[in-house]
């Protein structure tokens, strides 16, 4: 946090005292009104009646200035929460200014125009070097773009029209080549324009918990309302009336002050949080349901298992060696860039095995096609080395008169039930063997999936694979449930049952068969890279397009609830203490033998009050670190995190304040204050 | 409004149930059963009804026993307790009176013997029991008034002594009525339980 | 302790444990409408009332029907009782020639016997005529709690996923099925003790002493019963149940007693059967039993170590026997006076009033809290409208939204709860406030110092609390307390059991979600703990300062033998 900053959010809390604004928060808002009436108090007071002695000013000015930096306090929390967005922001904002765009008129005719002006459906011409002036889909043409001030990421993206990759972000660079974009979005509307509204908080509403926080805070404000405005009479009967500043004092040490000063902060802060993991949530609502999911929906290539198989065995058939296999295996793969190809050539490096490039340099190199489902190298000689899937080559192999080694089909079977992908490799029309292409789970993924599954989160991995193969990447990577041979509609009938059981689901995604599920599902991860329908169907988009985020979200929402109602709960155990500090001070007069009740030896009635008062305020900014850090989470059980967060804030919440009243109480006293 | 009428036939049908027939036939089956009970416990002595057994009346007689304090002066129709607070003067000056009157009508005993239950009046006023520490301080001053033995009202009382129901658990106390019923019996009267 | 104390609640208190299975199996079966034992006296019966009232055994109300038939048979009830009372007069069965009531007391009357509060502005042995006692109030008695038992009946349906059911068919099987048969069983055993059960006048007795003596005679035994089975807690003479026409003999009081329990006790366990988590059923009553034991042991200690200014007379024992009776003992009052405290059933088998400081304590507990089992149904959901707002302050440390029975607790709920929690101190302590603070509330006040506080602050209390027991030393007969508690009673009633409706029929549109490891479980030890200290907690800080200037107050001046 920068000076600035703090200086900036200083200045941001005492403009939030205007009580239109104070008034969204109620709890804070009473803390107010009584900074107010102990105000009066200090000009003149007897202003309610009753006659004081002179010191009484002094003691109600101190409350005042106490109750005064209370809400400053408060408002100090929530605007450093929202100088942190705000900053981030600013930096969006600059990237967005004064673009210009090329609007299509027709033909070959381009209009100048600002971007602000720019409607949906617009067709605009960027060319190497131009900003892309708003969101929208490539139509034509396809170029390198550099997204790095939305995502950080300084790696170009490539984006062209057609297929997944056609999304463009407006305030991104176009890098290389020409692009024909139609825009997507109206002004105001863009992908920049709702992260500079989400980081700064101007959208921000109160999330549905948040809200019923809200309700409960309020209730519990207005029950104490009632206890405080009553205990003047009752003392009065008892025979002395309570001075109003000592009442309002209890009142704002009583009203859950320290919740109500810091909950908007939670909110903004969890938000924040999101955003620093490269995630835009749309709402800080899809944040909150994140901590309630019940069902993770996760793809399996690229997010429980790194995006490529690799070769992990050489398999010769037919009484073959595997040296021979390996050699003509590297060969097939010597000019293949694929992450596949690569792996053939590493595997059989570690086996001592390398191949000059240059040697082959005059060699025909055989891209995969979907075609024929195989690539491969054909030699100077005309000799033909290839790979691919087993199908394929075996019709192949017919075609060219060879023959199928009779153990082919068996060592097929064998690789695909362990869950691998067989390769054939052949040469002319003989078959070696096969490539055992091995689905790699990524590391840290089984721990993780246990750790959910503690938290109480089911995870289901879809694949196109079949079942078999994808039953043992299940099991290698430790989730409770797979689909096989998924399609987007299985995807689709998966979250509605789990819907209907009540469950919460979350799923990440990023194609345009992906939007409807992301839709339905109640958090939907669609990655930056992914199509616009995807992004506009999901709430949240990763910027970084790592589908494994899924999971830190989760944490994040439930570190959100957390911290909320560890705050909660601090705050309203703290209030034992504050009864034993004030109770027997507030009544000394009427019932001095009252004076058993206070246990902390606090030196006088008004250090007693200003002690917990001052305890009061002083908790504030001590707890703004914890509310913007968010509560210490780690996966466990409901009953173990329970047991923690009770023990942490309850008791401790009970026990601080004692401490921190009778610390607070002896410093007054030796400052020659308790006589006040 | 459908319910409103419904609301009217339901009361109308259930006062009928509970407020008639239920009283009536537990009424039946109670006086059949506990005649002298259900019709409160009634004591005639030489064919006047003098009280009943539940409910203790002033009895100020030297040779009766007494009953504890009365707030209400034992009026039958109006129960009720002092309602003194423990930190009530009244009570206190209450307390010190009832000591001072027990101390005066019999002679011997000092405040160290006398039980709390003796000198403090009751919940209902009606209290008819007495514990027997109260009924054995009463000892020598109904010997005194009546002729009867210390050892012969000791017995009595041992003889009357109640609340240890089922042998078990309760209060130890005599019933004042029943051992005045008892002294009055020496006395050659006719007690009778109505019923 | 003395072994008849042990023994005395340790009868009380097997008899709860060994009952609440039982009968809330029973309860269930009952409402749910399965066969019972007692179809073959009653079905014919219920066949015929149904069939004059107009409804179907399984036919269906929403939420607000229900609340509506619920409060409109309460308006019939409370306007039927108010006009009987004031012309009691020209009615049968009036041996005593009692007048018909003022318009106050009828008022203050007819809405306390209707509210189940049973607050009681005059003394019955001098003011009603039997018909009053048996056709209006004893009546009431009857069916007020069945119509409160309906409700909780309803939200636990709710709770349980099914519907509502009718409200009038609830009433009667209330009313059939729980209340009438235990009423028998239990007025025939106190007519063997000694109640009396009859329609003869008052008894003109010539006393030995040589004075007449009226002894009140009537009904009492049948009305006894349903006092005590509904937690009604009206007496049938000023005394209440210390009078011995009422509770004669320590088994007599344990009956009464053990009548109170039976019903709010089983219906913790009738909520277990129909939600199917018994276990969670037996966490709260966990939790009620505790707070039900604190109360006893407050109610009791103090008492038996007595009045410490009284103490220095020196007597021959300590304890304090003011106000008490001497047939229960301080084991058997300490028992009777928890329970009516903690069922709000408000009878009394002693003076509240003169009861030390901090025993006292014991009954503002009760009454604040209102769920140590509390009346049947009615204290339940007290009970569950705790349970929500624990959940949703501490159940977001789970990190999760707080659900309870699988139902995710939101800002409706939340909203409900509040307002259930909010009017319950909202009620006692501006109603305390004002009637301290004004002339015609003062002049009700018998005892000095922090007990006359405590004389209005109880009223209002057992106003609110729908309990009906008194400091008896406040004059309730005064047309400001006939119309302030009145009004309390109503508000009361109405206000807490209308939103507990409404959150039962919210919770009961809500999905269901499964449990996971990642839930909150509300059927644990740790859960019966962190509840236990969120009642305390929150009752403490609403109560603490009302309670200091009261009974603690009066505890550290009556140490230092300070009179008032």
């Amino acid at each position: 946090m920068s000076r600035e900053m703090v200086t900036h959010a200083l200045f941001e809390s005492v403009l939030k005292l205007d009580p239109r604004v104070m008034i969204k928060n109620p709890v804070m808002f009473v803390v107010e009104i009584g900074f107010l009436i102990t105000l009066i108090l200090t000009v003149d007071p007897n202003a309610f009646g009753g006659h004081y002695p002179a010191g009484q000013r002094a003691y109600n000015l101190i409350v005042t200035i106490i109750l005064l930096i209370t809400v400053i306090f408060g408002n100090f929390a929530e605007a450093i929460a929202e100088g942190r967005g705000k900053a981030q922001a600013e930096s969006l904002r600059r990237t967005k200014s004064d673009l210009m765009a090329f609007k299509w008129v027709n033909g070959d005719e381009y209009e100048n125009v600002p971007a602000s002006t720019l409607r949906k459906g617009d067709r605009i011409r960027v060319r190497a070097g131009e900003m892309i002036p708003a969101d929208g889909e490539v139509l034509e043409g396809l170029g390198s773009v550099d997204e790095s001030a939305i995502t950080g990421e300084s790696a170009p993206v490539i984006r062209g029209s057609g297929g997944d990759f056609n999304s463009v972000t407006g305030g991104t660079k176009l890098l290389s080549d020409t692009l024909m974009i139609r825009v997507t979005v109206d002004p105001g509307e863009s992908f920049l324009d709702q992260m500079i509204g989400l980081v700064e908080g101007a959208s921000r509403q109160k999330t549905p918990n948040e809200l019923a926080l809200s309700v409960l805070l309020a209730g519990l404000t207005l029950i104490f309302i009632i206890v405080v405005v009553t205990i003047e009479p009752m003392a009065r009967y008892a025979g002395r009336s309570v001075d109003v500043a000592t009442l309002i004092a209890l009142l704002v040490c009583l009203i859950p002050t320290t919740i109500g000063a810091l909950l908007s902060a939670i909110g903004i802060a969890g938000m924040d949080r999101v955003i620093r993991f490269n995630v835009i949530a749309k709402s800080g609502k899809a944040v909150e349901a994140a901590g309630d999911v019940n069902t993770l929906i996760l793809d399996k290539t690229g997010t429980i298992t790194i995006g490529n198989r690799l070769a992990s065995a050489f398999v010769p058939v037919s009484g073959g060696t595997e040296a021979e296999l390996m050699e003509i295996a590297v060969l097939s793969s010597l000019f293949d860039e694929t992450p596949e190809g690569r792996s053939v050539v590493t595997l059989a490096h570690e086996r001592n095995l390398t191949m000059d490039r240059e040697r082959y340099a005059d060699a025909e190199n055989v891209e995969f096609s979907a075609d024929t489902r195989m690539s491969g190298i054909t030699l100077s000689d005309g000799t033909r080395i290839r790979k691919g899937a087993v199908d394929a080559m075996k019709k192949y192999v017919l075609e060219q008169g060879g023959v199928i080694p009779e153990d082919l089909d068996a060592r097929t079977e064998e690789i695909a039930k362990e869950g691998g992908t067989p390769l054939a490799v052949l040469r002319g029309n003989v078959i070696y063997g096969l490539i055992y292409l091995k689905d790699i789970v990524k590391p840290g993924m089984r721990e993780r999936f246990m750790e959910l599954r503690r938290m109480g989160i089911k995870t289901v991995m879809c694949t196109g694979d079949n079942p078999l193969t994808a039953a043992t990447i299940a099991k290698e990577a430790g989730v409770d449930e797979f689909i096989a041979e998924a399609k987007p509609e299985d995807k689709m009938r998966l979250i509605r049952r789990e819907q209907e059981q009540g469950k919460l689901v979350a799923m990440s995604g990023d194609g345009t068969n992906d939007a409807p599920a992301l839709a339905q599902a109640d958090v939907g991860l669609a990655m930056n890279t992914g199509t616009s329908a995807a992004k506009e169907a999901g709430n949240m988009v990763d910027l970084d397009s790592d589908p494994t985020k899924l999971i830190e979200v989760v944490s994040i929402g439930k570190q959100l609830l957390i911290t909320r109602g560890a705050i909660t709960t601090f705050s309203i155990a703290n209030d034992v203490a504050k009864y034993f500090a004030i109770i027997p001070a507030m009544f000394v007069y009427v019932v001095p033998s009252l004076q058993a009740l206070n246990i902390m030896h606090l030196t006088t009635p008004h250090s007693a009050i200003l002690s917990a008062l001052i305890f009061n305020a002083l908790i504030i900014p001590f707890l703004i670190p914890l509310a913007m850090r968010g509560v210490k989470y780690k996966p466990m059980n409901a009953t173990q995190m329970l047991m923690r967060n009770l023990f942490v804030y309850g008791l401790g919440g009970v026990i601080v304040p004692f401490l921190g009243i009778k610390v607070i109480d002896l410093i007054i006293t030796a400052l020659g204050g308790a006589n006040i | 409004m459908i319910n409103l009428w419904r609301s009217l036939r339901f009361t109308v049908v259930f006062a009928v149930l509970l407020g008639l027939v239920y009283p009536l036939f537990v009424m039946g089956i109670g006086n059949v059963l506990f005649p002298f009970q259900a019709q409160g416990s009634m004591v005639k002595v030489n064919g006047t009804v003098v009280g009943s057994e539940l409910i203790a009346q002033a009895t100020t007689a030297p040779g009766l026993f007494h009953p504890r304090p009365s707030a209400v002066h034992y009026a039958g129709n109006n129960s009720g307790g002092s309602n003194l607070g423990p930190t009530n003067p009244a009570l206190i000056t209450e307390v010190k009176g009832n000591l001072q009157q027990v101390l005066s009508q019999n002679p011997g005993v000092t405040a160290a013997q006398v039980p709390p239950d003796m000198v403090e009046s009751s919940a209902s006023g009606l209290d008819p029991n007495i514990s027997i520490a109260d009924a054995e301080l009463q000892i020598p001053r109904i010997a005194k008034a009546t002729g009867l033995s210390n050892g012969q009202l000791q017995n009595m009382i041992t003889e009357n002594e109640t609340g240890r129901l089922f042998g078990i658990w309760g209060v130890s106390m005599v019933n004042v009525m029943q051992l005045n019923e008892m002294i009055l019996q020496f006395q050659g009267k006719q007690v009778v339980n109505v019923g | 302790m003395s072994l008849s104390t042990v023994l005395t609640w340790i009868v009380v208190l097997a008899v709860f444990l060994i009952t609440i299975k039982p009968i809330g199996q029973y309860m269930a079966k009952v409402f749910t409408y399965q066969p019972t034992f007692l179809d073959r006296p009653f079905g014919w019966l219920e066949n015929g009332i149904f069939r004059v009232i107009g409804v179907s055994r399984e036919s269906d109300m929403t939420a607000k029907q229900y609340g509506i038939a619920f409060v409109g048979t309460n308006l019939v009830w409370v306007l039927l009782a108010y006009f009987l009372l004031r012309i009691q007069n020209i009615l049968p069965f009036n041996p005593q020639h009692m007048s018909g009531l003022n318009p106050l007391l009828a008022f203050n009357t007819a809405a306390s016997f209707t509210t189940n509060t049973n607050w009681q502005a005059y003394s019955g042995e001098n003011t009603m005529s039997y018909f009053s006692q048996f056709g209006v109030l004893s009546y009431l008695q009857f069916v007020t709690p069945a119509a409160g038992g309906a409700v909780g009946i309803a939200v636990v349906r709710a709770l349980s996923g099914r519907k509502l059911g009718n409200f009038f068919v609830d009433l009667t099987l209330v009313c059939t099925r729980l209340l009438l048969p235990l009423a028998i069983v239990v007025t025939l055993i106190l007519v063997g003790q000694g109640v009396p059960e009859t329609l003869g006048a008052y008894f003109q007795a010539h006393t030995l002493g040589g004075q007449t003596q009226l002894i009140p005679r009537g009904p009492i035994a049948s009305w006894e019963a349903i006092e005590h089975l509904g937690q009604n807690g009206g007496g049938f003479t000023n005394a209440n149940s210390a009078n011995p026409l009422e509770n004669p003999s320590a088994f007599s009081n344990i009956i009464e007693t053990i009548s109170m329990g039976l019903l709010p006790i089983g219906f913790f366990y009738f909520f277990g059967v129909m939600t199917g988590r018994r276990k969670l059923a037996w966490t709260l009553t966990a939790v009620a039993g505790s707070l039900f034991m604190i109360m006893l042991a407050l109610a009791y200690f103090p008492e038996v170590a007595g009045n410490p200014i009284v103490n220095s007379l020196g007597l021959a024992t300590h304890g304090n026997m003011v106000g008490k009776e001497l047939r229960f003992g301080m084991g058997g009052t300490s028992i009777f006076e928890t329970a009516t405290m903690a069922f709000t059933t408000g009878s009394v088998a002693s003076a509240h009033d003169s009861f030390l400081p901090l025993s006292s304590l014991s009954f503002f507990i009760g009454m604040f809290l209102n769920m140590v089992f509390g009346g049947k149904g009615v204290g339940f959901l007290n009970m569950i409208m705790f349970v929500i707002i624990t959940i949703f302050l501490m159940g977001l440390m789970v990190g999760r939204t707080p659900e309870f029975l699988g139902k995710k607790i939101e800002t409706k709920e939340v909203t409900l709860a509040s307002i259930a929690f909010l009017i319950h101190p909202l009620l006692i302590l501006v109603g305390t406030a004002i009637a301290i603070h004004s002339p015609a509330g003062l002049k009700g006040v018998y005892n000095g110092g922090p007990q006359g506080l405590g004389e209005i602050l109880y009223g209002f209390t057992s106003a609110a609390a729908n309990n009906g027991s008194a400091f008896g030393g406040l004059g309730a007969a005064l047309p400001f307390y006939e119309i302030a508690l009145g009004i309390v009673v109503i508000i009361g009633r109405y206000a807490s059991v209308m939103a507990m409706l409404l959150l039962g029929q919210s919770l009961l549109k809500k999905k269901t979600v499964p449990e996971t490891s990642g839930t909150m479980h509300t059927d644990t030890p740790l859960f019966a703990g962190i509840l236990f200290g969120a009642i305390i907690i929150l009752n403490a800080l609403t109560f603490f300062p009302i309670m200091a200037l009261g009974p603690l107050a009066e505890q550290y001046l009556m140490l230092a033998h300070h009179l008032f």
